[in-house]
């Protein structure tokens, strides 16, 4: 019998039961709450009179609505009338149901997929859900992690559970060294290029390789963050040192003897030599070059260097039609340069490039230099409080400011655009989110998804520059 | 929940593919604490002229003529034919929400992102797979035959066309009992509460680790 992946064995540990159907309950070790899908499932439990099942798997924060500026205000901060009755209806749920939440002026507080891991909520070999599609960020820890509709939000605060089916293994393998300058998030975005925005429905994604081995947390969670961007709910990186030394001491991890035994488990947390996967995909390291999306899809990318595709060169009418839309929605010409593309403002932050490392990445391509002053806006928006704690005590805040970036408080802000920072109709925007969808920053807004490095560089230059060269 | 077992009605074609959550509800309107009122904002880029705003009276808003759904002979459609990958990016179950509040009953397409799929069934939406090439037929019937419409049987997992042709498609034996008889699955999963119970405290003893509150 071939061995187990790490999805096998993560699926075995939390089976509660299989049932005959072929569906199976699985036990929900930590549930991530913020303000905008859980506001109906709390309304669901009064309705049904029912209570959470475990209060202390949960942990909650406003993330999404909440404004970067003026957060000594607090909840008074928020202009939006709406934004701020979500955000105070989180409050009124947590307080009620005495679930942990780190609130708007709370140190901590910051976007759900940030603070889990800063705070030690995420440990390996959890099952970890959250009403939102980026909760496969924290399978960066080997953890079985992923999205979930409210719906579902509702369930596993009744139940602690989830009713799944069992996804399919694929193992997306990455050989060899990255190039100076290239980044997590070149690597999956070049992983998206190559096997598009379904390349990985019903798959549980692993990523592994040389590549991922050497990348630091922050770079194997960004990856795992976009593994939704593939089609896949679930990403993972195997348990390693790199994993282990991340979760030491921070608030929620164990001590002592239990940390011992936790530590024993966690190293058995990485598919077996002879395991078997249902698709494996390869990309060699030393390939990949710094990747900007030009489209409205995150398949849609192209290597800096590269060009703006033609369609008249595609042959599937269906492929053809979508990059005609895409290049009419963003403004670009067939074969236009990629460092042709003229930008008017730089977002660096949300839930896949706003860790400390990113910042200093980014903070290391401007130190010295000044944004462009064609840009009409370049800001930093740091992951959580903490975050911003630590670039400020190294000193990062300082070299964005100098540089004429605007220093941020922490949440989603420009990623959704849910907040007051969107982009204008037409604008185009070096972001180090996550989707470039059609008005996905702000309405006509378009979208170039970039790693950090990438993003401080065109903020220099004005429009997309190759950071290698840049660096070198 | 809303039971599903037979449903006809008129079928409105979506023809392009990787239709994202973003575009069939739109982040502005995902502010709601609420489940209904959705629908005058679904498809809310494509379907207006003009940039939508939470609680704003959609019936003054200038409607793109170009939309599908704008077009008088899709009035009333409950049955929505749409292309690969629908439904892909964000979560947000304000998606099904929208197309629920909207009256669609049905979503067919050859393929679904998953977590938009596994959504539709906690809604009383069903969301059928078929084959490329029958989505292909079908969407060439849609825009030939005004008011085409198709009938689906959950019972016998059917797509029928005007012509009589039928297709069956596959969905798991849970989901679909769930959807047949309108049942609530917190309810189902209750039934199981003292398995949970074991299953924790076996843990609680095994994996310590994974119950520490913060320090």
């Amino acid at each position: 019998m071939a061995g187990k992946t790490l999805y096998d064995k993560l699926w075995d540990d939390h089976l509660v039961k299989q049932r005959e159907d072929g569906s199976a309950l699985i036990y929900i070790d930590r549930h991530l709450l913020h303000e905008v899908t859980s506001p109906q499932a709390f309304e669901g439990l009064r309705l049904a009179g029912r209570k959470p099942w475990r209060i202390d798997a949960n942990l909650a924060t406003p993330d999404h609505n909440v404004p970067t500026t003026d957060r000594e205000k607090g909840i008074e901060g928020i202009v939006d009338p709406v934004s701020r009755i979500q955000v105070e209806t989180l409050g009124k749920n947590c307080d009620e149901f005495g679930i942990l939440e780190f609130k708007i002026k709370d140190k901590r507080q910051g976007i759900v997929h940030v603070i889990g891991p800063e705070q030690g909520a995420t440990l390996p070999g959890m099952t970890i859900v959250c009403g939102d599609s980026h909760t496969s960020t924290h399978g960066a820890f080997g953890c079985l992690a992923h999205g979930i509709g409210t719906s579902e939000v509702e369930h596993v605060l009744a139940t602690q559970c989830l009713v799944q089916q069992k996804m399919k293994n694929m193992l997306v393998k990455v050989n060899g060294q990255l190039g100076k300058g290239v980044t997590g998030k070149d690597v999956v975005l070049a992983i998206i290029g190559k096997i598009g925005t379904a390349g990985g429905t019903g798959h549980a994604i692993e990523f592994g390789g040389e590549a991922i081995q050497n990348l630091s947390m922050e770079g194997r969670m960004t990856i795992c963050n976009m593994a939704i961007e593939a089609g896949a709910r679930v990403g993972m990186v195997a348990v390693d040192g790199t994993t282990i030394d991340y979760v030491k001491d921070r608030p929620f991890s164990p001590r002592g003897e239990t940390w011992d035994a936790a530590v024993k488990y966690w190293r058995t947390l990485h598919s077996d030599l002879d395991a078997e996967f249902d698709k494996v995909v390869e990309l060699e390291g030393s390939e990949i070059l710094p990747q900007v999306s030009w489209g409205t899809s995150p398949e849609m990318v192209a290597d800096v260097t590269g060009n703006v595709p033609d369609p008249a060169k595609e042959d599937d009418p269906i492929k053809r039609e979508g990059i005609e839309r895409a290049l009419k929605y963003m403004g670009l010409r067939p074969n236009q340069a990629i460092t042709d593309i003229q930008l008017d403002r730089v977002f660096i932050g949300s839930c896949t490039n706003s860790r400390i490392e990113d910042l200093r990445e980014a903070a290391v391509v401007v130190k010295g230099r000044k944004v462009a002053d064609s840009l009409k806006q370049a800001m930093v928006v740091p992951g959580s409080g903490l975050v911003k704690a630590q670039a400020e005590a190294e000193g990062l805040d300082k070299i964005f400011l100098e540089a004429g970036l605007e220093w941020r408080d922490p949440g989603c802000s420009m990623c959704l655009a849910m907040n007051a920072d969107k982009l204008g109709q037409g604008e185009h925007c070096a972001s180090t989110s996550n989707r470039n969808f059609e008005g996905r920053q702000g309405f006509g807004g378009r979208t170039h998804l970039v790693s950090p490095t990438m993003a401080a560089a065109a903020a220099i230059h004005g429009h997309f520059v190759d950071v290698s060269e840049l660096l070198n | 929940m809303r039971a599903f077992t037979q449903h006809q009605g008129l079928v409105a074609p979506m023809d392009r593919s990787n239709v994202d959550t973003d575009m069939i509800i739109p982040k502005q309107f995902l502010k709601s604490i609420k489940r209904t009122g959705f629908g005058p904002n679904l498809f809310d880029e494509l379907r207006y002229l003009d940039e939508g705003k939470p609680d704003q009276d959609s019936s003054q808003r200038p409607l793109n003529p170009d939309f599908v759904l704008n077009q008088p002979r899709y009035e009333g459609a409950s049955v929505l034919l749409a292309r690969s990958n629908f439904g892909c990016g964000s979560s947000r179950e304000h998606a099904p929400w929208a197309l629920d509040d909207y009256g669609f009953r049905v979503i067919i397409a050859p393929s679904f992102a998953d977590i938009f799929y596994n959504n539709c069934f906690k809604n009383g939406l069903l969301p059928i797979v078929l084959e490329e090439k029958v989505v292909d037929q079908l969407f060439q019937e849609t825009e030939e035959t005004e008011g085409y419409q198709l009938a689906i049987d959950l019972e016998a997992q059917t797509v029928t066309t005007p012509s009589g042709e039928s297709f069956s498609f596959d969905v798991d034996s849970f989901r679909r009992h769930c959807l047949l008889n309108g049942l609530d699955d917190i309810g189902v999963t209750l039934e199981d509460a003292e398995l949970i119970k074991s299953y924790e405290e076996q843990r609680r003893q095994t994996a310590p680790w994974l119950f520490n509150a913060g320090q």
